[in-house]
């Protein structure tokens, strides 16, 4: 589904990645793992086409980055630690005004617009203004602007960031129930600090360090995670 | 297989960009509200500093309307785009499958509207203070020339400039210079049919506003997709 070779990303003549390798296989639910400036969002960013490599590649779905964005942008689904809403737009609005740039067919629009809504809670609240949400309700409209177009691939950067015990524990069920992540119908890359939250939710651990993938195996084999990853953080620091 | 296009149709996006920045702006009052106190203050100070006689004051009522218009027009570019950024909404429409020079002309048209409005009620307030009348079908084209050239060098520039940190500062001095010959033949158009020269007087500022546009859209719609990547 994504496979990214040698894939190297400088700002100026800093490398943030040095030569990453990593496959991730169709329905695989990825936990991207690593301390501050290891390359995490940059990587998504990248993925994203919001950023071009310095050098490498990277296919998703058989389309290769930068060259065949426009391919793999269809397929791309985003959820940031910052919203990407319109805060004096409805929550209606917002999914409608993105609704067009997906070009999803005018017939279909609002119907898969309340159909999200409902199933991210929020189907009472269509009508009102976005800054009148709490953080928590803000993120699962962001899933629901994420799923509008149906995305093969989702990319989870910090979605957690900012939220209280419960608002984190329904974006834990919507992750799976509405957004089938780590399903045969959706694959999921997600950036977080929460190693507890990785272990539990994801299928895969992909542990970054110093630009290149420190680690990457399922997560089931794993006995202790934060053992895992300060072992594999620490003795790649020191080299 | 891949000869299809998974491109959003062009005028859609402009549409929806547009649509989009309209309703924002109709609910939040944000934008226009504040270019248009900085403008009627701007105005105001003018028309109390320039203590000057009628022929004084219908050569100069062009060049204080389009330097206003400039200066709050800035004002509202820089919130324009700085809203975008800062939600993390730019990211976003990057990564829609459309074509960046689409949210370019959505953004810019959103813009031009908006700079449009203040200019209006500008000629209208210094149709009152300076006693002379603006309200010239003549006029009203150098208006929306000069607002066009303004909205699409400006959504250019401020589009750059919202990635830097000292954006508010940087955004006047990046986009004045560039705006100079907007500004310039725009005042100069606008001077000459106000005074009420002849046609020749102020056809060849008209031509060269209207060069200068077309240059400066041209110049966005191939540039806007280098200018947002990363």
């Amino acid at each position: 589904m994504i496979k990214i070779q040698k894939l190297v990303k400088a700002f100026g003549y800093f490398p943030v990645l040095r030569g990453l390798d990593l496959e991730i296989g169709a329905g695989q639910f990825v936990a991207l793992l690593g301390p501050n400036g290891s390359g995490k969002t940059t990587l998504l960013r990248i993925l994203a086409g919001l950023s071009k490599p310095t050098s490498g590649t990277i296919t998703i779905g058989g389309w290769s980055i930068p060259d065949e964005i426009a391919a793999v942008r269809q397929q791309l689904g985003i959820v940031s630690h910052q919203t990407l809403l319109y805060d004096t737009l409805t929550a209606e609005e917002n999914l409608l005004f993105f609704a067009r740039l997906y070009n999803i067919p005018t017939d279909e629009r609002m119907d898969r617009i309340h159909a999200l809504l409902n199933n991210v809670g929020l189907g009472a609240r269509a009508k009102d203004v976005v800054q009148t949400f709490s953080r928590g309700m803000q993120q699962r409209l962001a899933i629901a602007r994420a799923l509008l177009s149906d995305p093969a691939i989702l990319l989870l950067d910090e979605p957690y960031t900012g939220l209280d015990q419960d608002a984190a524990a329904l974006l834990d069920e919507l992750l799976h129930e509405v957004a089938g992540v780590g399903t045969s119908q959706r694959t999921a890359i997600m950036t977080t600090h929460d190693l507890r939250r990785a272990y539990e939710l994801t299928t895969h651990v992909a542990i970054l360090q110093r630009g290149k993938i420190g680690y990457f195996g399922e997560t089931a084999v794993i006995h202790d995670l934060p053992a895992l990853y300060a072992e594999t953080v620490e003795a790649k620091t020191i080299t | 297989m891949k000869k299809m296009s998974f491109v959003t149709p062009y005028w859609q996006v402009v549409g929806a960009v547009l649509w989009k920045d309209l309703r924002a702006e109709l609910r939040g009052r944000e934008l226009v509200t504040s270019m248009l106190l900085f403008a009627t203050i701007s105005v105001l100070i003018f028309s109390f500093a320039l203590e000057l006689d009628a022929q004084a004051q219908s050569e100069t009522v062009g060049g204080v309307l389009w330097v206003t218009v400039a200066y709050a027009g800035t004002l509202g570019l820089g919130r324009s785009l700085a809203a975008e950024k800062d939600k993390g909404s730019l990211d976003a429409l990057l990564i829609a499958p459309v074509t960046r020079s689409a949210i370019f002309f959505g953004k810019m048209l959103g813009n031009f509207i908006f700079t449009l409005m203040v200019a209006f009620v500008m000629t209208f307030l210094l149709t009152i203070l300076f006693n002379i009348n603006l309200f010239l079908p003549i006029l009203w084209i150098v208006l929306l020339l000069g607002c066009l050239g303004f909205a699409s060098t400006g959504t250019m520039v401020a589009s750059m400039s919202v990635y830097a940190r000292a954006r508010e500062t940087l955004l006047p001095i990046m986009l004045l210079p560039i705006l100079l010959p907007v500004i310039i033949s725009s005042t100069r158009a606008s001077i000459a049919i106000i005074t009420d020269l002849k046609v020749e007087d102020w056809l060849p500022w008209l031509q060269l506003l209207v060069f200068v546009d077309g240059v400066f859209i041209v110049m966005a719609y191939l540039l806007y997709g280098y200018i947002v990547e990363e």
